[in-house]
């Protein structure tokens, strides 16, 4: 079983609709929504809930005023200012550390655990997906995206499915590293920009940093064609393979508003073309297939060629 | 004031919107990239960059000859970040989050502090507008210590414009805390109003007025549009896709500049969101001169 995770460094590069037009032409796949803070893939898969529990995160200090004798101990020691005058816990401000717990003389403060969000394993039409809700303004979305995604890895290796696709967050924090840790390889979609390039040597080194092999693909690459063909040569450089362009199409968009993936949709375009063979370039690529040994299953289109 | 740009979707526009707004506002602005992950403002602004500073959090060193294995330190942190194994105190520094509990708790007073890197700030300008960001370093997971640090190095007396990180976790709260507006950047999409919904429900949990600047406002559904009217969410402004703001943006080109009938407007962007808070309060910090005059005297 493998996995391959979608990143972008910079958002709104369209992982979640090249995930979703991925997810259609996998065959024997497992989905996985990384993006917690923000997770869009179900808008595309209307997955059908088997499966729900909570997510425990983890705790946050609650004063009890009536043991409180107000001796201000946890407001020195609190390095977060999560405490105010009148003694109250801010809990955005709260960091959880229970310094504060464990030093108040009159044990006025509680520590109860914290429900951070809720996470699904649900069936859509293209095998099963694991997903999850972070809370709002929540703190351990790294602990989240690490539970989805070994969940998902689970499911896989014990229904007998080939490969997991993860849908991954923006950015190189957090989430980001809980995202990519051991997965097989990363495709990092990227926007022919200044921002896109930028981002993009940020998280091709936080890829060689974990030691994840990075393949790139760039696209509405017809907007910046200098920039585009600037972008393939830094990622070759660095030795990312290259996976193809997809041109700027609305196509993308208007399959969105449906609800569907790419070739779901009743329309055909050139970038209809460029998504296959992109996903063909991924399905056989070496760092896929490590021991050298392609999963023909996986390649149908390359079969047919 | 201070105005945080935020979206919950990414690469809806938030940098497009607080630099082009930075830039119309000129020397009375000053522009604070908190998406130290993915920090692309300069790319725009292109500052001089006139000091940088490393950002570091402080985490434990233990003096082993001091150290008597009693497990307190291991015992008092919730991170994990100490392990006594045998004859040894292991330190994970990247799980630290600097709390100083096991200094605290440590008998033999053997625990000390040390620095772990956590990123850069620099502080330069573009032209009139100031210019902070933040740059966290790669490998590093946490991402709101150096936005704190980035905000702690503003100038008070300038309109602060943060820009902050997508999704709405802990780092996009440590951009928007404390604002007096927050810009919530979208497309009409449905991607993008889910996510939306969700940076309203965090604006909302933080007690913040908030308005809307659609991107692209052309490409997708009337459901972004329908919904702000319905939730009372103000419409500020509508950006239209336009291949020659695409591109220009792709060069890093300032909207402002590729197209100057657009500093207007980005200035009356920031005209309707001093308005709205000069209502919500009493006090009008450094309110624009139009603005100021409709808004009520500020207290001596």
């Amino acid at each position: 079983m493998r996995e391959l995770v979608i990143v972008s460094g910079k958002g709104g590069t369209g992982k979640t609709s090249l995930t979703a037009a991925f997810a259609s032409l996998a065959k024997n796949s497992v989905l996985c929504d990384a993006d917690v803070d923000a997770a869009d893939l179900h808008l595309l898969m209307a997955p059908q809930v088997v499966q729900r529990a909570d997510f425990m995160g983890g705790s946050k200090a609650l004063i009890n005023p009536d043991l409180c004798t107000g001796c201000g101990t946890c407001r020195t020691l609190c390095r977060f200012d999560a405490i105010s005058e009148r003694f109250a816990v801010d809990p955005i401000r709260c960091e959880g550390c229970g310094v504060c717990v464990d030093f108040c003389p009159a044990a006025a403060i509680d520590f109860p655990v914290q429900r951070c969000g809720e996470w699904f394993v649900s069936a859509t039409r293209f095998g099963p997906m694991v997903h999850a809700r972070l809370g709002i303004a929540e703190e351990n979305s790294g602990k989240l995206v690490s539970l989805v995604r070994r969940q998902a890895r689970q499911l896989a290796e014990e229904q007998g499915y080939d490969i997991l696709i993860t849908d991954g967050p923006p950015g190189i924090g957090c989430p980001v590293i809980a995202a990519i840790g051991g997965a097989t390889a990363l495709a990092v979609v990227v926007e022919p920009t200044v921002s896109g390039r930028h981002d993009l040597e940020r998280v091709l080194d936080l890829a060689a940093h974990f030691r994840v092999p990075a393949m790139v693909c760039v696209n509405k690459y017809d907007l910046n064609l200098d920039m585009t063909e600037a972008i393939e040569a830094m990622a070759t450089r660095r030795n990312a393979a290259l996976l193809g362009r997809v041109p700027f199409d609305p196509v993308f968009t208007r399959a969105m508003v449906a609800g569907t993936t790419l070739f779901e949709f009743g329309e055909t375009t050139p970038a209809h073309r460029c998504v296959r063979d992109i996903w063909d370039t991924l399905a056989a690529s070496p760092a896929m297939n490590a021991l050298g040994i392609v999963d023909l299953k996986a390649v149908p289109h390359l079969n047919k060629a | 004031m201070i105005i945080s740009i935020a979206s919950g979707k990414g690469g809806t526009g938030k940098t497009t919107v607080a630099t082009n707004l930075a830039a119309a506002l000129n020397g009375r602005a000053e522009l604070l990239d908190c998406d130290v992950e993915e920090p692309n403002a300069h790319l725009f602004l292109h500052p001089v960059i006139a000091r940088e500073e490393t950002v570091a959090i402080p985490v434990p060193l233990v003096d082993e000859s001091r150290c008597t294995l009693c497990k307190k330190c291991a015992a008092i942190c919730r991170f994990n970040a100490l392990a006594v194994v045998g004859r040894q105190v292991l330190i994970f520094p990247e799980l630290c989050h600097g709390c100083g509990g096991c200094l605290l708790v440590c008998p033999e007073d053997a625990i000390t502090e040390t620095g772990r890197e956590v990123g850069a700030v620099r502080l330069g300008r573009s032209g009139a507008v100031g210019f902070i960001d933040g740059r966290l370093r790669v490998g590093e997971a946490m991402s709101p210590p150096l936005i704190k640090r980035v905000r702690a190095a503003a100038d008070p007396e300038r309109i602060t414009l943060i820009d902050a990180p997508p999704g709405t976790s802990c780092p996009v709260i440590a951009a928007m805390h404390g604002a007096d507006f927050v810009v919530l950047v979208t497309e009409p999409t449905p991607f993008g109003l889910h996510d939306l919904k969700l940076a309203v429900e965090a604006v909302r949990l933080l007690g913040i007025p908030a308005g809307l600047v659609v991107n692209r406002a052309d490409l997708g559904d009337d459901a972004v549009f329908r919904y702000a009217e319905s939730e009372g969410l103000p419409l500020l402004l509508a950006i239209p896709f336009d291949r020659h703001i695409a591109e220009a943006y792709s060069r890093g080109q300032l909207i402002v500049d590729a197209l100057p009938d657009w500093r207007q407007r980005f200035v009356e962007l920031y005209q309707q969101i001093d308005t709205i808070v000069c209502r919500n309060t009493t006090t009008c910090a450094n309110s624009s001169s139009s603005a100021a005059k409709a808004a009520p005297a500020r207290p001596a």
